[in-house]
């Protein structure tokens, strides 16, 4: 897959899909492809993370460690954005991602998602929204689910 | 030390003085006759009233023509016996001055070694080096003529002034008349001169002083923001020098001035009261003549002497300030270093303190009368906080310091005056910052059994000079190039039974995997290695069969001669061998002629400036708004954000007026583009299938083309061969990591591992490491893994007492507490005295001796020292 494929990935993703095509092909150029086979992990419940993946091709299972052992809590496939919350607030990682399938990711790291955030203010703004709608719609549930 | 650099030369050279100086005097008359035969050729076999011919001269008579080519003849004799003399009296002077010059040197380094510890707490390396090197140089040159220029001049300028005064007394007189007032003025003068030669010298020193401040304080200058500060102090210092200097010559011209005057004086006399004389009829014409010409010849001698006097000065002075700073009152004697003496085994216990008071200068003392008796068979824990003189104690023990007042002595022998072939071989001692020299990390490790040769080289003629040589200059005799490796000191019986003892020990004092590594890292040459390079393609074939294994298959992507390698570069596609020294640099391949010549002959020339602007494009898209955060270009980009500007005017000549007006460097600089990719990595789509073909041919003519001279310059990959350009890594991997996978590195490095494991290889790639650089001093080794090598270093020479002074302290707790456990093991029976870095850690020793403000303040188990209130309790609870 080429850098121009990568770019009209990263379009259909709603994190990215604001940004300018110029933007997402740097992002692209800068991050790197990386493949994962089934079974494998892409990071691990409490580890500090260092990486954002973000998914091209296969599926994954999100998977939280409870009093009851390991739980799927979701799955992903293409287009999904993962471990950006560890790269965002310094946090250890809130779940496992074990691939279900070969995975192809483009890896982001938490230097080179800084620097794109501070170079290129628009791409901050739009991560924000995004994070801003996720934050509403997780309120929205919890309201639901009380109420 | 002589103090003076005549008693220096006189001492060492007083033979060689006098043959120089006899030597000069017989080569006198020649010089005397060579002058007097031209005028006799003129006179007596030219000039009008020459002859009557034939003349008789040596029992012959000859005409004219015989007698004037007979003369000319002898004169060019003459000419030639005086350059015969002056070549061999300088080749010989110079000898003697390179001779004198290099003992001298040897001796000033001897006393760097015979000075006492604390005297490198006041002398830097910074004032030592020029003193050794620069500053003693002139005395080379000025040996020769110390005795024979006086001699040689001085009589020259006694003939004349003899000749002067028989001509006549009274215009003899004339003549020197002015000589004791030049010999009054001048040394006057000059005094000033010495004084500022002195300063001059402690400025040069004081500045070389700081600049190796600088050199060693870099990290800590950036990290201040000082370097406006040391710019400043360096200028003031250079502003003093220039004032010294500059206050120098123009002293020294000065001089020059005055005597120049003084000597034109002489004739004003001669013509204004001679010429009197002469008007009078006191005395004839002629004499006055005859004295002006012999005064002429008289300047000359007597300006050398004076050069001479100012030279004597000049390296008087710096003889002196060399000397003062190398004589210090209290200097080991030198066969303390040299000689052999011994003791029996095992040593005479036990260490025995007698009020040992240990003070520097300007300090309070370190320890103040210190009695104590310390077993050398059982191992101790020395406690104490920074004021409490461990330190200086455990250097006590280890002999490197010596007591300003009281005794230490082991068994009856006073430890003061034990050889180091004692000390520095029955005795190890470890600091908490251990020293390592620019050498191997074998050549760090077998260090401590270094003593004396022991194998000494082939006698050949070359060592025989350098003998003699030696001999000549009072340097040491040892060859170098023996071997000085003492195995029966490590306990082994040759250098191959010392190298898993080697490896056993790194891997006590846990460096086993860190000499993997490097290892891994590392190249051999086969030819000198075959083993090696044989047991390494083993491996090669053992990966290769583990890369059948589909669950692994994808981690490497081997090379192949037939199949282009996407996770490598263009270039290294291109080559398919790995450069050796520069012949081929991978980063500028596009300038080198052999490889314009293959693209040109494969029809890939186009296609890579193509390629080049494609990139070139590309970058500049996505980094030419990139303002100041230059790195992130750095990291990813083909460009460096510093050339990055240059492209773009490029670009827009070529959307312009096409490719095809573009200059040759510009045309080079978009070409060295494509070399740099990686399809695998980069994913710009531009090596496709056919593509890949083409440079697979290109590859295939850059071998068959390369030039007979370049041959070297590349060594191709071959799965049969062993590649000596490229690491063992490389050569066991034989391909390329792929990229895009996940944590790809670790893997490979577990494959290799596997492998290495299966073939038992470990000893011998650990055996390459051992043999890779520490770099400067120990600087590629952090402080962590240079303590344990030094624990390692000093067990290998399995002294009978070891001293440790917070030897550990750059380790964490597991490293120490393992540390200890083979310290323990290795040095089981013999004495152990450690100066233990956390005070619990002395815990685990059968008895402990507790210091405090220089005094003895505890000495038993840790359990009764250590109770509520004491001294021990209070350092544990501050730890």
């Amino acid at each position: 897959m080429s850098l121009v494929e990568e770019v009209d990935l990263l379009k259909k993703i709603p994190l990215f899909a604001n940004i300018e095509t110029s933007k997402l092909k740097l992002l692209a150029f800068t991050s790197e492809r990386v493949v994962f086979k089934a079974g494998e992990e892409l990071f691990h419940q409490g580890e500090i993370g260092q990486e954002a993946y973000i998914v091209m091709e296969g599926t994954a299972d999100v998977i939280v460690d409870t009093a009851d052992g390991p739980m799927v809590v979701a799955q992903i496939g293409k287009n999904d954005f993962v471990g950006e919350i560890a790269i965002l607030c310094d946090v250890p990682r809130t779940a496992t991602v074990q691939a279900t399938s070969d995975l192809t990711t483009l890896m982001i790291s938490k230097d080179l998602f800084f620097r794109l955030v501070t170079e290129f203010p628009q791409m901050a703004v739009e991560i924000m929204r995004v994070l801003a709608q996720r934050v509403q719609q997780t309120t929205q549930r919890a309201a639901a689910r009380n109420g | 030390m002589d103090h003076n650099i005549f008693s220096f030369i006189w001492r060492y050279s007083k033979r060689q003085q006098i043959y120089i100086t006899i030597l000069t005097l017989i080569s006198f008359p020649f010089l005397y006759f060579s002058l007097d035969l031209p005028r006799q050729i003129i006179d007596d076999a030219l000039s009008a009233d020459a002859g009557p011919f034939p003349v008789p001269f040596a029992g012959m008579e000859l005409n004219q023509v015989e007698f004037l080519l007979t003369l000319s003849f002898l004169f060019l004799a003459l000419v030639c016996i005086n350059g015969g003399f002056k070549y061999y009296i300088n080749v010989y002077r110079g000898q003697l001055g390179e001779r004198m010059l290099r003992r001298l040197r040897y001796d000033l380094y001897t006393r760097v070694l015979r000075f006492r510890l604390p005297r490198f707490k006041r002398m830097s390396a910074g004032e030592i080096i020029p003193m050794v090197t620069q500053e003693v140089e002139p005395i080379g040159g000025f040996v020769g003529d110390a005795y024979a220029l006086p001699v040689f001049q001085g009589g020259t300028l006694l003939v004349y002034l003899g000749f002067i005064f028989i001509q006549d007394p009274i215009l003899g007189a004339a003549a020197i008349a002015l000589y004791p007032m030049q010999a009054y003025i001048i040394p006057k003068l000059q005094r000033h001169v010495n004084q500022l030669g002195k300063r001059r010298i402690r400025a040069v020193r004081q500045l070389s002083d700081r600049i190796g401040e600088t050199v060693a304080a870099t990290g800590e200058i950036h990290a201040q923001d000082t370097s406006a500060y040391h710019l400043s102090d360096v200028s003031t210092r250079l502003g003093g020098i220039f004032e010294i200097r500059y206050e120098i010559f123009r002293r020294k011209f000065f001089i020059k001035f005055l005597n120049n005057f003084l000597n034109q004086l002489t004739p004003f006399f001669f013509y204004s009261i001679g010429g009197v004389l002469v008007l009078q009829g006191s005395i004839s014409f002629g004499a006055l003549v005859a004295v002006l010409a012999a005064y002429k010849d008289l300047s000359g001698p007597w300006r050398e002497l004076l050069n001479y006097y100012q030279r004597v000065e000049d390296i008087r002075i710096k003889y002196e300030q060399v000397a003062e700073q190398f004589e210090p009152t209290d200097i080991q004697p030198t066969q303390q270093l040299l000689e052999d003496a011994e003791l029996p085994t095992p040593l005479p216990g036990p260490l025995s303190f007698s009020s040992v008071t240990y003070v520097e200068e300007d300090a309070p003392p370190a320890l103040e009368s210190v009695s104590i008796d310390i077993p050398i068979d059982a191992h101790i824990a020395v406690a104490g906080d920074g004021n409490s003189g461990k330190t200086e104690f455990l250097m006590l023990a280890a002999r490197l310091l010596v007591p300003s007042q009281g005794r230490i002595k082991l068994g009856d022998h006073d430890m003061a005056d034990l050889a180091e072939s004692v000390t520095g071989r029955r005795f190890a001692y470890l600091g908490s910052t251990p020293v390592m020299f620019t050498d191997s990390l074998r050549g760090n490790l077998i260090y401590g059994l270094k003593h004396r040769p022991l194998v000494p080289p082939p006698h050949d003629d070359a060592l025989a000079h350098f003998l003699k040589e030696a001999k000549a200059s009072a340097n040491s005799l040892h060859p170098y190039d023996a071997d000085w490796v003492d195995y029966e000191a490590a306990g082994v019986a040759d250098t191959d039974a010392l190298e898993p003892r080697l490896l056993t020990l790194l891997e006590g004092v846990g460096m086993g995997e860190d000499v993997y590594r490097m290892g891994l890292n590392g190249t051999i040459d086969p030819g000198r290695q075959p083993d090696t390079a044989e047991r390494i393609m083993a491996a090669r074939r053992a990966v290769a069969e583990r890369l059948q294994d589909p669950a692994v298959a994808d981690l490497v992507e081997r090379f192949a001669a037939d199949a282009y390698n996407e996770s490598a570069t263009v270039a290294e596609n291109l080559l398919f061998g790995t450069p050796v020294a520069n012949g081929f640099d991978l980063d500028r391949l596009a300038e080198n002629p052999h490889v314009l010549a293959v693209l040109d002959q494969t029809g890939l020339t186009e296609d890579f400036v193509t390629m080049g602007v494609d990139i070139a494009r590309t970058m500049v898209e996505l980094f030419g708004e990139m303002t100041g955060n230059t790195e992130l270009l750095e990291q990813f980009s083909f460009i460096s954000a510093d050339d990055l500007p240059e492209f773009q005017p490029i670009l827009t000549k070529i959307d312009k007026a096409g490719a095809g007006l573009l200059k040759e460097d510009e045309r080079t600089r978009l070409m060295s583009l494509p070399f740099k990719l990686i399809p695998q990595r980069h994913r710009l789509g531009l090596i496709d299938e056919a593509m890949k073909q083409r440079l697979l041919e290109a590859r295939r003519v850059f071998a068959d083309t390369l030039p007979e001279d370049m041959q070297d310059a590349v060594a191709f990959f071959d799965i049969d061969a062993y590649n000596a350009a490229a690491t063992l890594q490389d050569n066991i991997l034989f391909g390329k990591a792929r990229y895009g996978q996940s944590g790809v590195q670790e893997k490979v490095q577990a494959l290799i591992a596997e492998v290495v494991d299966s073939l038992d290889l470990r000893a011998t790639v650990m055996g390459v490491g051992l043999n890779s650089s520490v770099g400067l001093m120990g600087a590629r080794l952090s402080g962590a893994q240079k303590q344990r090598l030094a624990v390692a270093r000093a067990l290998l020479k399995q002294p009978e007492w070891l001293v440790l002074d917070e030897a550990t302290s750059l380790l964490d707790g597991g490293s120490q507490a393992h540390l200890a456990d083979l310290i323990d093991t290795e040095m089981a029976g013999r004495g152990v005295l450690w100066g233990v870095h956390r005070p619990s850690h002395a815990a685990r020793f059968p008895e402990v001796i507790v210091l405090h403000n220089g005094r003895v303040a505890g000495r038993g188990s840790y359990d009764e020292l250590s109770r509520q209130g004491s001294v021990l309790a209070s350092l544990v609870d501050n730890e």
